[in-house]
């Protein structure tokens, strides 16, 4: 239990330091930047304390704010993705889901892409909205949501394969 | 009172949840007003730190542009002096334009966003080195922007590549102003507002801070006309301006003290109260 603990604390300075430090300046076309750091959210032991996650994730979020300038954007965001992480695990594993034997950190399969894929969709969608706050503007927010999305998905495969567990 | 206990227990991550919701949606709220809190910003102690290190690192890489930008002005300088008429002669002050009035701070950018609508610069001086809020902020091609919040050691600037930032600027030949905005699409370009039609505006044409402003003095480049357009609702000028500034290449910048300003302010405000 304790190496767990361990594990997430490291998981969540390394991941934040690496968002801070590199994808923060990526900028491809200008606007189009990944974030990451939300493997921190995606990756949190599935049969931990909710409430752990929620304040784990507010903490991520605050942080992610203080470095980039962003008002609560990236906590609002981090919040709601960390609460409805649950009902997203029931969409993508089916409904007969047993927690115990869910592993995120492996090979991707179709059920992991699609929960990868609808957390950072989630994500993203919220960050944008509150960062542009305007409906006039809701062209250009999924624009940035949708290719945003794109880069951050092959970063977090990328990330998630670099630091599996290798088993022999 | 068991029951309310019973319920709060039941629903604790649900409240947590709407808790925590909660003040992440007010401090958003809160961000896009014109004066943001001081404690999600990136001029505190830990961000301001730990930008300070990671800039120092990056700064290495940036040596050689850096240094030419350096040896440019200081060619600049040089023409400016051999070109100057007589060094004997005692020199008028140019005490109209107030540019003797200004002290002025030397910082640097230790952090800079540009891909977002409402974007914010980091610099290493703060309230200790006199820095405000408000003041205006230039670098050697033209303006930068606007102070946010300070801490001691670092402050956080309203970059002109802001929706919010709103700066009064002119023709440099013609003296019509207009107000500086941006639309939020290209890092290169901001736009000029409320230019009144009698003006004759050419592509190419130079563009200057105004004197209305109490922030910036008047005649610091700003960039230079490269479209124009007619609004035929307003019957104004919306003018496409094409930057001096490489906003997505900031190293040392200047802020500008204004010691006029609360004079100007305290002046206006009362002539407000007397109406």
């Amino acid at each position: 239990m304790n190496s767990a603990l361990f594990v997430n604390i490291f998981r969540f300075i390394m991941l934040l330091a690496v968002q801070i430090i590199i994808f923060n300046n990526m900028n491809f076309l200008g606007f189009i930047s990944p974030y990451p750091y939300i493997l921190f959210i995606i990756l949190y032991p599935v049969n931990s304390n909710k409430s752990g996650l929620l304040a784990a994730s507010f903490f991520l979020g605050l942080c992610m704010d203080m470095f980039s300038n962003s008002g609560g954007f990236h906590t609002a965001a981090c919040v709601i993705l960390a609460y409805y992480r649950p009902y997203l695990f029931k969409f993508a594993f089916g409904l007969s889901y047993e927690y115990q034997t869910i592993k995120l950190n492996d090979v991707l399969t179709p059920e992991r892409f699609t929960f990868l894929l609808l957390s950072v969709v989630i994500h993203h969608l919220i960050l944008f909205t509150l960062e542009a706050f305007k409906f006039t503007l809701i062209l250009d927010i999924l624009l940035r949501t949708l290719l945003s999305s794109v880069f951050t998905l092959i970063i977090c495969i990328i990330i998630i394969y670099l630091t599996k567990p290798n088993r022999r | 009172m068991q029951q309310i206990f019973n319920f709060i227990y039941k629903n604790s991550n649900r409240l947590l949840f709407l808790l925590l919701l909660g003040i992440s949606l007010f401090l958003s709220i809160q961000s896009h007003s014109y004066h943001r809190s001081k404690l999600i910003s990136s001029a505190n102690f830990l961000s301001g730190g730990v930008y300070e290190k990671i800039n120092n690192v990056s700064e290495y890489l940036n040596l050689r542009t850096q240094n030419d930008a350096l040896a440019q002005e200081n060619a600049k300088l040089r023409s400016l002096l051999f070109n100057a008429k007589d060094t004997s002669s005692i020199k008028k002050l140019d005490s109209l334009k107030g540019v003797n009035q200004n002290d002025i701070i030397v910082s640097k950018v230790i952090h800079n966003t540009f891909n977002t609508h409402e974007n914010y610069l980091t610099i290493n001086s703060g309230s200790l080195q006199g820095v405000k809020s408000d003041m205006g902020v230039i670098n050697s091609l033209g303006i930068v922007g606007i102070i946010d919040n300070t801490s001691n050691n670092y402050a956080t600037v309203i970059s002109i590549l802001n929706v919010k930032s709103q700066i009064n600027a002119k023709l440099k030949k013609s003296n019509h102003f207009g107000s500086l905005t941006w639309d939020g699409k290209s890092t290169g370009f901001v736009q000029l507002t409320d230019v009144p039609r009698l003006a004759s505006i050419r592509i190419g044409d130079t563009i200057v801070t105004g004197g209305q402003s109490v922030i910036f003095p008047e005649n610091i480049n700003i960039g230079t006309v490269s479209k124009r357009y007619y609004e035929n609702e307003t019957n104004y000028y919306k003018i496409d301006v094409k930057l001096f500034n490489d906003m997505t290449n900031l190293g040392h910048v200047y802020i500008i003290k204004s010691k006029n300003r609360d004079e100007i302010i305290n002046l206006e405000k009362k002539k407000e109260k007397d109406e």
